[in-house]
């Protein structure tokens, strides 16, 4: 058997992406650069189309790349750079060590499931709307994985290693404070899991070709690939091993054909095949491929399936809604979550998110968490501002840097100052300087902006003063709060994020004199 | 050369005529029957130099560091990191100060020299964007975290009128100097912000001070575990919107350095300093009365010194 095998290399390719990816998930001491992050994501399929789609620029055509790939060799995305990929490939691969029975074999594919799925994915989006693409793509699939399942044992251990060095006197380790974290909302990726697991192990890349949009996307443009895996119909003797290790379950070993929609080119047939019959031919010479590429109302599928996604992500960019906002008199309960800096309005962050958590993985202040019905069950599973946890730091960008979609979009830190995500609301009654008339601001020392500034209010009393103009939104005051359970100062989230000033100051008139005596 | 000698030649002339005015020094004078040891001094106040400068001439005046540190021990320096801010904004200590303050006790003989602070912005970014981190390690200091609340143990604070339990920082609970090196600022909270303001960067729920009267709690916190030097950064002073600061427009360049094992004494200083009258600062007041330290400087032997 030859050493370099197309299977080897991709088995090295895939394994290289996946370390790539669990890189940015896994970075618990914040080592990476954030703008160096969006890099190691740049191929990520769904991701990659939102932000070409938001930024129009060709830095982000990532998905443009991928599908030259695919056009050229079939789906190798969906066995080298897809990480859900890659960790079904490892499941099945240590359960057949394990138990040594299992085989594949071809089965018919579920045609009507798969595409009713990718066509309710697609109109979706058009619609605004991304709970599909949240709970099915693959790349934010695993982001979740790794940022809510893996993540969290990785500080665990990291914690548990830094506790025994302290018992020694050696701080180098410290400990990451995972702030806050929710089991129920661990469920998601869990079960996610625990279904690719189990499938993978039963049926091989059965989800791939059955449930993911993008799998199904990308096999409709495999079947126009110029170069196609091919058994060699009339040298084949007939052995079948091929079928039984297609993990697609798409090599049809009576009719030696292989179903190139479903082939997720792992080249595992190629390397078994023990009479080296099975090979890329080029399939635009071929004359049954021809044919197949003539089949008219596939080919009209896809032109449109092209053009939609074209035509209408323009519109639907361009269909901002406004909801006027309420007036502000209702103390205490937020009516509006706060989307992160960036985000520039509710609607664009809740219909380009796809909740994969990058952003939560490599936010350092820990403020971003995963929303539950924060944002409404559409926006199920974003990345919300969480002022219980945390606040959002003023000089920071990371999540704008980080984002793979867009959802939240770079700014330079200057302009990411003056962006007001929501505004902070001071609940008097709530105040320990009104109930108790005792000195505290906790939320104006944490002001960034002195959006929040202390005036006097009692004799030498000050209680704190909110200049809305001036507030960014980040939450410090909220968080500094000391009243519970109810805060004192909270903020209101902007639908519409809205620019805030920056406030003027006059240089402190100062001259150092050495002539002067010391004032005691 | 010759600088440096008039700088000790005019020391030793100051420490006698100074020491000469103040009685009760006469017994110790005769005593020892020998130059002075210089920790006659109650408090040094330095202005007009670079904080390395000023420092090298306060810690001189009060005997040197091995008045404070002695061979083989562990020394904790605290300076005041709360903000992820760069240095020329004042809101945390100077690094320069810090650096300086470490390789003194390291002459002196110190085995270990620990910086920490639990700060109120992100610990790394504050750490780091603060320049701190760096002047620390550069003297080979051991930069600590204190954003966890594992470091931190429950302790009882005896002589505490509202503040009665804390969680401490287990290198101050651990160490055997205390170094406290915060930086004179203007606070919306607690008016300024100076030496026994810093401590609340040693414990964990800082929320209860703000809860429970928070000039009590720092005076309160204050009796639990006395630094044994105090060391206030007055170099870029933050005159205004502090703690944190808005802009450099805020900052004020001072160009003064005290030094004092007394904390309230220091404190009263830095806010003369400020042009704030000690007692207009309520904790200052508290201590004062509470008897943690002197807040009269009329009662101190003061060593003052313009570079």
């Amino acid at each position: 058997m030859k050493s370099f095998t197309l299977r080897k290399i991709r088995i090295v390719v895939s394994i290289l992406f996946l370390i790539l990816f669990a890189a940015v998930f896994l970075d618990i001491h914040h080592s990476l650069p954030s703008d160096v992050i969006n890099y190691f994501v740049y191929l990520q399929f769904v991701p990659s189309i939102f932000k070409f789609f938001n930024t129009y620029t060709l830095l982000a055509m990532g998905f443009i790349i991928v599908l030259l790939f695919v056009l050229l060799f079939g789906r190798v995305y969906c066995s080298s750079v897809c990480p859900i990929g890659t960790i079904q490939d490892i499941s099945s691969n240590i359960s057949k060590r394990i138990s040594k029975r299992k085989y594949y074999s071809f089965s018919g594919e579920f045609k009507w499931l798969r595409y009713t799925v990718l066509l309710i994915t697609v109109l979706l989006i058009f619609a605004g709307n991304l709970i599909m693409i949240n709970l099915l793509d693959p790349y934010s699939n695993a982001g979740r994985i790794f940022a809510q399942l893996i993540n969290p044992m990785l500080i665990a251990g990291n914690n548990f290693i830094s506790s025994v060095l302290v018992s020694f006197d050696i701080y180098t380790v410290y400990p990451v404070d995972p702030k806050s974290y929710s089991y129920f909302l661990a469920l998601f990726p869990a079960v996610f899991l625990v279904v690719i697991l189990y499938l993978s192990v039963k049926r091989g890349r059965l989800y791939c070709n059955t449930i993911c949009p993008v799998g199904t996307l990308l096999g409709l443009f495999a079947k126009l690939s110029l170069y196609k895996l091919k058994i060699e119909k009339t040298e084949c003797e007939g052995c079948g091993v091929c079928e039984t290790v297609c993990k697609a379950e798409c090599i049809n070993f009576n009719t030696k054909e292989i179903d190139e929609s479903r082939c997720v080119s792992c080249y595992n047939c190629i390397d078994v095949c023990p009479s080296e019959v099975i090979s890329y031919t080029n399939s635009w010479k071929d004359e049954n491929a021809l044919i197949e590429i003539k089949d008219s109302s596939k080919r009209e599928f896809l032109s449109k399936t092209f053009l939609y996604v074209l035509g209408l992500t323009g519109i639907s960019l361009s269909q901002i809604k406004v909801i006027p906002e309420k007036e502000s008199t209702v103390p205490v309960h937020r009516k509006l979550h706060v989307s992160p800096p960036g985000s520039t309005s509710l609607d664009h962050y809740n219909s380009t998110c796809t909740a994969c958590h990058l952003c939560i993985t490599a936010c350092p202040t820990k403020v971003l968490q995963p929303s539950f019905l924060e944002f409404g069950v559409l926006g199920i599973l974003q990345p919300y501002m969480d002022f219980k946890t945390s606040f959002c730091n003023y000089d920071c960008v990371v999540c704008l840097d980080v984002c793979p979609t867009e959802a939240i979009k770079t700014l330079t830190p200057e302009k990411k100052k003056t962006v007001q995500t929501g505004k902070a609301i001071f609940v008097k009654e709530n105040c320990i300087v009104e109930t108790e008339k005792k000195a505290c601001g906790a939320c104006s020392e944490h002001c960034p902006t002195k959006a929040v500034d202390m005036v006097y209010y009692k004799d030498e009393l000050k209680i704190p003063e909110v200049t809305e103009k001036y507030c960014v939104g980040c939450g410090a005051c909220e968080f500094a709060c000391p009243t519970f359970p109810y805060k004192a100062i909270y903020i209101e989230g902007n639908f519409i994020h809205k620019k805030a000033e920056k406030r003027k100051l006059e240089q402190i008139e100062f001259q150092f004199d050495p002539e002067e005596d010391f004032p005691f | 050369m010759k600088r440096r000698d008039f700088i000790s030649k005019s020391l030793k002339a100051g420490i006698i005529a100074g020491s000469a005015l103040s009685i009760g020094n006469y017994e110790k004078l005769f005593a020892y029957n020998s130059l002075l040891t210089q920790n006659d001094y109650h408090l040094a106040a330095v202005r007009g130099g670079e904080p390395d400068i000023m420092f090298d001439e306060a810690i001189k005046a009060l005997g040197g560091m091995k008045n404070f540190v002695k061979k083989g021990q562990t020394v904790v320096v605290k300076p005041n990191i709360g903000w992820d801010v760069p240095p020329e904004r004042a809101a945390n200590t100077n690094p320069l100060l810090v650096n300086r303050i470490i390789k003194h006790c390291f002459e002196a003989g110190a085995k270990d020299v620990y910086v920490f602070d639990n700060t109120c912005d992100n610990w790394k970014l504050a750490y780091s964007n603060s320049g701190i981190e760096k002047a620390a390690k550069d003297a080979k200091a051991k930069v600590v975290s204190g954003a966890t609340e594992s470091y931190y143990h429950n302790v009882k604070i005896a002589q505490g009128k509202k503040l009665k339990e804390a969680k401490v920082h287990e290198l101050i609970l651990n160490c055997d100097v205390f170094i406290n090196v915060p930086v004179l600022k203007h606070h919306s909270s607690a008016d300024l912000t100076i030496a026994m303001k810093n401590l609340m960067g040693i414990v964990w729920d800082r929320g209860y001070w703000h809860r429970n009267d928070l000039h009590q709690c720092i005076a309160d916190f204050t009796s639990f575990r006395k630094p044994d030097l105090n060391i206030v950064d007055a170099y870029n002073v933050m005159k205004r919107n502090g703690p944190r600061g808005v802009s450099k427009a805020d900052v004020v360049k001072m160009k003064s350095v005290i030094v004092s094992p007394d904390i309230v004494a220091v404190d009263a200083a830095a806010a003369k300093l400020f042009s704030k009258e000690p007692e207009k600062v309520a904790h200052i007041k508290i201590a004062n009365d509470m008897k943690l330290g002197k807040m009269d400087l009329e009662k101190l032997n003061i060593y003052r010194k313009v570079i």
